[in-house]
């Protein structure tokens, strides 16, 4: 039976639901699965394997450089893991964390890398995924034999789907020497919430690229506030400068689950769809009919938005 | 200081996009080509630094067609010095992954003297593995990637790195480093036609590979578009007819 060794990701005490559902995942496909968990120090480590009972054995490796999440350090202490106990497969959640250290993993390793895996199948000692590429418009789907890194795309397994053990895992520490890092933490930040909290909002109206530039936000602004919801951004809107930061929802902004998440303009790349895909409902207005988006929302249209906008909030306003 | 920014073309994905008939790229006949939004702020990014710090800033693109289009727009936007290494390749050939160019840009960069590369953080194609950390990996450097903010010094730079849930951590690099950009620190600056039109007759330097691709999984890969019969219930009609239609969906479940 082939192996797994999946990168366990914790912040504030907390595991993240990725890294369950990675377990699923591999458990889904037959997979027999270890975890591999990177901390400050032992006491840690026994709090955070409350939580994994997923796996039977956990490997882990503490140090003070490893109290927060560091780069240099975690790709360090993963390499000396994967070097020891060569696993079949080594699964990492495409989160900031994976970025860093899936593609440098398999470079260090020699090993196959495949990113953006949202289902896994294995047959005999070849494995098959299926990514979403091209910003979800596209699935790539790859045949593995080798020794190989994949990262997984939050989302591929329902965490609560996991066959749990009946104990906490059993935990080998592994002594590894990180004093050569050259990525030091310098100062963690938590969230802004002192403005708009997206998080709290029942209504949003989601607005993308396809805006066109900041002199429209007025209309888009004046769309929200006639629905009663609170306007944001995905990413490109972000970088663009035509909003801030706080307003931003997807992978590397704010994940939301807002009864109404009506989106224009936003074509649904991965990263956003991580951001809002438990909406309760999704309504996408886009000129793209291939836009990835339409595959994830409830409803949708192929329109103009400048065209759709004015005639609902009329209709809003009205009543009727 | 020598800072290198790493500019990569892709594919329009507003534009419509077919599949060649063996399914193992897209069809790029008909498909237009950008900048990688992600490098485009890497590249603002690194013509602010160079601002601040007064440090040399060298674009570099490695593509078979379009790099010196890119790179003209490079320069014209305010770095020093460019690079095309020019791909030979089949047009009907799939164009090579991030990590199938990384030993190019390797070569290269080590023998540029570079104390950093600045390239954007992910690219939609990079389905085996994203180039900073890939390149960062062959080079020995330590690297971070989404990173939104960048302050350089003389021994070392600091970088914010974000995480989800808008966490954040300021990570200090011992340098030479490599940084995967998420933001730059201002949006990229619009370029007038003008300043372009200066730059456009210039001769681009360029420089065939000198190491070989490295092996991916391209091929065993096909691609197939993705089943939308599962998808969302499509609103057909005029504006009006849609705007009507949603304000009923709306109604129904009393959010308005």
């Amino acid at each position: 039976m082939m192996n797994a060794l999946i990168f366990v990701e914790h912040s504030d005490g907390k595991v993240s639901d990725a890294t369950i559902e990675m377990a699923v995942l591999a458990a889904g496909a037959g997979l027999t699965c270890k975890g591999v968990i990177c901390a400050r120090d032992a006491s840690e480590i026994e709090e955070l394997s409350t939580q994994l009972h997923v796996f039977e054995t956990l490997i882990a490796v503490t140090d003070v450089s490893l109290t927060n999440y560091n780069p240099a350090s975690a790709l360090i202490a993963l390499e000396a893991v994967v070097s020891s106990i060569a696993p079949d497969v080594v699964m990492i959640s495409y989160s900031t964390a994976g970025v860093d250290l899936g593609a440098a993993l398999a470079i260090k390793t020699g090993r196959e890398m495949v990113g953006y895996v949202s289902e896994l199948t294995v047959n005999g000692d070849e494995i098959s995924v299926a990514s979403q590429i091209y910003g979800g418009k596209l699935i790539a789907r790859t045949k593995i034999s080798g020794p190989s890194v994949l990262a997984v795309m939050p989302g591929a397994a329902k965490p609560d789907a996991g066959a749990k053990t009946s104990a906490a895992p059993v935990v080998q520490m592994m002594q590894v020497d990180l004093s050569a890092t050259r990525i030091r933490v310098k100062e963690v930040v938590a969230p802004d919430t002192s403005g708009l909290d997206l998080t709290k909002s029942e209504k949003i109206f989601c607005v993308g690229r396809a805006l066109g530039g900041a002199e429209k936000l007025e209309i888009a602004q004046a769309f929200a506030e006639s629905l009663g919801a609170d306007l944001a951004g995905s990413r490109p809107v972000i970088d663009a400068g035509w909003m801030p930061k706080v307003h931003q929802v997807g992978k590397s902004g704010t994940k939301v689950k807002p009864k109404l998440y009506l989106m224009a303009g936003v074509s649904g790349a991965p990263e956003h769809l991580e951001g809002m895909a438990d909406s309760e409902l999704i309504i996408a207005l886009n000129s793209d009919e291939q836009a990835p988006i339409f595959n994830k929302a409830h409803f949708g249209a192929v329109c103009d938005m400048f065209e759709v906008m004015p005639a609902l909030k009329q209709r809003l306003q009205s009543g009727s | 200081m020598h800072i290198v920014t790493i500019l990569r073309l892709n594919p329009v994905l507003t534009d419509e996009i077919e599949l060649t008939d063996d399914g193992t790229d897209i069809d790029r006949e008909w498909i237009g080509v950008e900048l990688n939004p992600l490098d485009d702020q890497a590249l603002e990014q690194a013509v602010l630094l160079k601002e601040q710090t007064g440090a040399k800033v060298t674009a570099i693109a490695c593509e078979a067609e379009g790099g010196e289009k890119l790179l003209k727009t490079a320069l014209a936007r305010g770095v020093d010095d460019v690079l095309l290494i020019r791909l030979e390749q089949d047009e009907d050939a799939p164009a090579p992954s991030s990590r199938a160019r990384m030993p190019l840009l390797v070569d290269v960069i080590s023998k540029l003297s570079v104390d950093l590369v600045l390239t954007g953080v992910l690219s939609t194609d990079d389905l085996y593995g994203e180039l900073a950390p890939q390149l960062a990996a062959e080079l020995g450097w330590p690297q971070a990637s989404a990173i939104s903010d960048v302050k350089l010094e003389a021994e070392f730079v600091t970088v914010r790195q974000e995480y989800a849930g808008g966490v954040a951590s300021y990570l200090e690099m011992d340098l030479p480093a490599v940084i995967g950009l998420q933001t730059a620190a201002t949006p990229p600056r619009y370029l007038p036609g003008s300043k372009l039109r200066d730059f456009l007759s210039l001769q681009v330097p360029e420089q065939d590979p000198t190491v070989n691709f490295a092996n991916d999984l391209s091929g065993q890969t096909l691609l197939e578009l993705p089943d939308t019969s599962g998808g969302a219930e499509m609103i057909e009609g005029s504006a009006e007819e849609i705007a009507g239609r949603i304000h009923e969906i709306l109604s129904e479940r009393g959010l308005v």
